[in-house]
């Protein structure tokens, strides 16, 4: 039994099959990306427990009992953007779009864990992740977007 | 009124339109090969060479066969059995190059997979067929082979032996191609030279590497004989070509799609065995069938690039004029070829660059190795020539103890020189002429960017007095973009009046379908939502060549171009009889056409579209024939030549050899921008990959030809964390070849890096008198140059104590 995008699901895999291949194969959320499959390249990434986690690294059956948020769970029910999908968007942060869901998953983790994120912290956090097209500029841009976003609704919030 | 100028203020062409390829994406939605999973699917695995170089003997499938859930397993006897191998020498050249270089071309036919022979470690020699790719794997695992390991050849120096063994018997030697040409005196030149230098310069084999991997999917409909293809590919019509010639079936019974393709930087630029493989499968078993490459079996089996090495010899005089540029060099271009001489013959027009060079020799030998295949990656045989080039400039200028700037400066074509005429002829058979530019002035701005030449010297004159290392790196170029033979293009109007547009591009995250749409929108003068436009799909265009060597933007703009000029000839006619005008008081405006001056005649693209349509009431004028649509092949003259100039600054570390790039400026110039968004962003990031190739990624391969690097903990990436600040900027002068002055910039990035990281290691290390000329540029070698130093000044110190 596990939880994916907030919809409890209970199915059975081999022992060997992996996460990656269970949600893309039997889930059919093919939003999540295999650019190695051997923890590299980060397209994989899927948020388990609060955590950006590499499917690709783990079998279908550690996940039994957690919680998984994939790309497909970002957007509103609605179809409304996440704000970092749209800043993904604005900055120009994607061109073929392949390493994007493991980019946005990678980046919500990093946003959401640490306070203050200098430019830096931004391109340390998200070289968990590959991008072959855009040299990362827009990447880096929208992820610290997003977090003066965020870090200002908490100011206000505390005002 | 056909004529108006292209480029309307306020029109979309020149504007940062966001792109309409964004939102799937973004959303996960995306379609890639590998996200296509069909009832009945079946999934394929190779089974590939360990050995670099090995006779085949028997391969026995049986075991593997007799796995539950394995339906098909197939050695290289049973595939060559029924299928014929890509023929080698299918990329052609033109007769006006062949004229102008001497040419001596054998290129290997490659089967699909080998019964006799594996001639690289990654090369397939049986192939199963399972329930899943996890079956199919273990499926491999059970194949028997016997192989008779022979000598391997790992580089292209071993192949060139006279005792070297063959890795294709029937040619009689290891060279695919040899290539020859000259301007001016060509050699003969350097006797009257008072300077001459020579100096070998190497560059290392990296690749296109995109993140997605390559793929296929193929489903056979027996009813209708059709076969539809799915694959991660660059070129559908070329694919679609080889499954036709393959298969003996009509190209118009076969369908290839390239959907989402998650970056292709020219590895995924042409056919590959396994397209024409599972499409083979699929009509045989009847089912459709699936093989998504791994990222091990990427690195070691899809095309590799650069892995050249360049013997240059230049002559000048004292104000370091050059005179005459000779170059002898090898491209090692793996087991096969599959784009015949096609980089060799870019390096060859592409060495002298920006400089107004009378004399030029060059010769060229493309190599057949044990290594895997060579084929274009993003700049595709210009960031080899440029490596040499540009190093041998910069040498000049230490030679004569001037600035590597001012000696660039004082070779380079003045803007008034334009167009000029280099000597040369480009690959499509066309004399090569630069048609627009101003290269001293990229050069001054991007020094501009760095702080200015002076100031960058202050820098670096301080820095040396405090024991620091700055460096100044500098490297220029020409690229011949949207080269040809042709892009086509269908432009329909349907009765909604929306515009339907389909090419032949096929895109791997250029935006094409928003920069199409932007040319389609002006041209039809609609809002950019009314233009509908498909790519990478041979079922909406009969013929298209496909989205490599920076070609799209020019040729489909101008396809596109002649087709809607086609069907708005014949809509303002129409338009004429419903609004009862003479067709030269007609104008486009607004979603349809319109009488001049007066606001209220005025019929919408909808309506002439109906009033095309065949039948009963139509309002066409008698002798007009029905329908709003048009295919159009657009022929380019030549290539239209971008151009840029890259400099940076970089600090060095001489205890550790550590080396920090402070800024790295580019200045590109690509005729007018489409999309300043999207053709900045392209620049970035083939800069970002230049930078990769310049010091993190590296094919390395010992001397049995086995590859070092075959997964990305071994491969290194670039990361947002090693990307140094970046600026770019760009200048926009007009190509006089095409009316929208466009210029092609897919490539451009990736050319300088690597030739300018080294100039800026070198200038940096101008006390030590370094000099490095290979690449990768490795923190060892750095900190060799200066060991060396300190070690020889420890020798003088002893020797004068
Ligand atoms: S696919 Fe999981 S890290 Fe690359
Ligand atoms: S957008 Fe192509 S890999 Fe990131």
């Amino acid at each position: 039994m596990v939880t994916v995008n907030g919809e409890q699901i209970s199915g059975s895999a081999e022992p060997r099959t992996l996460l990656t291949d269970f949600l893309r194969d039997e889930l059919r959320l093919t939003g999540t990306h295999v650019g190695c499959e051997h923890g590299v390249c980060g397209a994989c990434t899927v948020i388990i427990d609060g955590f950006a986690t590499r499917s690709c690294l783990m079998f279908a059956v550690q996940a039994d009992g957690s919680e998984i948020q994939t790309i497909e769970g970002l957007a509103s029910a609605e179809g409304e953007m996440h704000p970092l999908q749209k800043l993904f968007a604005k900055h120009r942060a994607l061109q073929c779009g392949f390493c994007t869901p493991g980019m946005l998953m990678t980046a919500i983790d990093l946003v959401q864990s640490s306070k203050k994120l200098s430019e830096e912290d931004i391109r340390i956090g998200m070289s968990a992740a590959l991008c072959r097209c855009t040299g990362y500029e827009g990447i880096v841009n929208a992820v610290s977007e997003y977090a003066e976003q965020l870090q200002d609704e908490e100011a206000s919030n505390v005002g | 009124m056909l004529d108006e100028p292209l480029r309307q203020s306020g029109g979309y062409i020149g504007q940062s339109v966001p792109r309409r390829e964004d939102r799937n994406l973004l959303l996960g939605k995306g379609q890639f090969v590998a996200d296509i999973q069909l009832p009945g699917m079946l999934h394929v695995a190779f089974a590939r060479s360990p050995l670099a170089h090995a006779t085949i003997g028997t391969v026995d499938v049986d075991s593997a066969l007799a796995i539950n859930g394995v339906h098909f397993a197939a050695s290289g006897s049973d595939v060559c059995a029924e299928l014929p191998p890509i023929n080698g020498m299918q990329v052609v050249t033109p007769q006006g190059w062949r004229d102008r270089v001497d040419t001596d071309i054998l290129i290997p036919d490659q089967p699909l997979v080998p019964e006799d022979r594996v001639r690289y470690v990654g090369e397939a020699y049986a192939m199963v067929a399972a329930d899943s790719r996890y079956i199919a794997e273990d499926a491999l695992e059970q194949i028997e082979v016997e192989f008779e390991p022979l000598p391997p050849l790992p580089d292209a120096e071993s192949a060139l032996k006279d005792d070297a063994v063959l890795v294709h018997e029937q040619l009689g030697r290891n060279v695919a191609a040899l290539l020859h040409t000259r301007k001016g005196d060509g050699a003969d030149a350097m006797e009257s030279c008072p300077h001459r230098l020579s100096r070998r310069f190497v560059h290392h084999r990296y690749a296109a590497m995109p993140m997605e991997t390559r793929g296929v999917v193929a489903e056979y409909d027996g009813r209708t004989d059709t076969l539809t293809v799915w694959s991660s590919t660059q070129v559908v019509h070329w694919v679609r070509r080889e499954i036709s010639t393959a298969l003996e079936m009509p190209e118009e019974r076969i369908r290839c799609v390239a959907p989402d393709v998650g970056g292709g930087f020219g590895g995924k630029g042409h056919v590959y065995p396994e397209d024409i493989l599972v499409a083979w499968l699929a009509k045989k078993l009847r089912r459709p069938i699936k093989w998504v490459e791994d990222r091990h079996e990427h690195i070691l089996n899809a095309a590799h690039s650069r892995d050249n090495i360049y013997d240059v010899e230049i002559g000048f005089d004292d104000r370091g004029k050059i005179h005459v540029v000779t170059s002898s060099f090898i491209v090692d271009s793996g087991a096969y070829t599959p784009v015949g001489a096609g980089i060799a013959g870019n390096s060859i027009a592409h060495m002298l660059g920006p400089y107004d060079i009378p004399h030029y020799e060059t010769d060229c030998k493309v190599v057949l190795t044990n290594r895997t295949p060579n084929a274009p990656y993003r700049g595709a045989g210009r960031p080899e020539v440029g490596f040499a080039m540009e190093r041998a400039v910069d040498i000049v200028a230490n030679h004569l103890d001037l600035d590597p700037a001012v000696v660039r400066f004082r070779n380079m074509i003045p803007p008034e020189a334009m167009p000029y005429d280099v000597g040369l002829t480009y690959r499509d058979g066309v004399p090569m002429v630069y048609d627009s530019g101003d290269y001293p002035e990229a050069l001054r701005r991007a020094l501009d960017a760095l702080g200015g030449l002076e100031v960058i010297r202050k820098r670096q004159k301080d820095a040396w007095a405090n024991g620091k290392y700055l460096g100044l790196g500098l490297g220029c170029y020409v690229e011949g973009t949207g080269v040809g033979p042709f892009e086509g293009a269908t432009i329909k109007i349907d009765s909604t009046g929306k515009i339907m547009v389909a090419t032949g591009a096929c895109p791997q995250g250029q935006g094409h379908e928003t920069v199409f749409a932007q040319f389609a929108a002006d041209m039809w003068h609609v809002p950019i939502e009314d233009v509908y436009v498909t790519v990478a799909d041979t079922a909406d265009i009969t013929l298209g060549y496909g989205t490599i060597a920076s070609r799209s933007t020019v040729t489909a703009s101008g396809a596109i171009k002649i087709a809607s000029d086609k069907i708005q000839e014949k809509a303002l006619t129409i338009a004429a009889n419903m609004l009862e005008v003479g067709e030269a008081d007609l104008e486009m405006r607004d979603a349809g056409v319109g009488v001049v001056g007066i606001p209220d005649m005025h019929v919408t693209w909808r309506e002439i579209a109906c009033a095309a349509k065949p039948g009963w009431d139509n309002q066409r004028p008698i002798g007009v024939d029905a329908g709003l649509e048009a295919t159009s092949y657009y022929e380019p003259p030549t290539v239209t030549w971008a151009y840029a100039a890259n400099a940076a600054l970089v600090w060095i570390d001489t205890d550790t050899g550590k080396l920090e790039i402070e800024k790295y400026v580019e200045v590109h110039d690509a005729g007018v921008l489409v999309n300043p968004g999207l053709a900045d962003g392209q620049v970035k990031g083939g800069l970002v990959q230049g930078l990769g190739g310049a010091l993190l990624e590296e094919l390395a391969y010992d001397e049995q030809g086995q590859l070092l690097t075959g997964s990305f903990a071994d491969y290194l990436m670039p990361t947002a964390s090693d990307v140094p600040p970046i600026e770019v900027l760009h200048m926009e002068t007009p190509s006089p070849l095409n009316v929208f002055g466009v210029k092609g910039l897919g490539e451009g990035g990736a050319i300088a890096p690597p030739v300018v990281i080294a100039n800026a290691v070198c200038d940096a290390l101008r006390p030590f008198k370094a000099e490095l000329n290979s690449t990768p540029v490795r923190w060892q070698d750095i900190a060799a140059i200066t060991e060396n130093a300190d070690r020889q000044q420890n020798m003088r110190a002893d020797q004068e104590a």
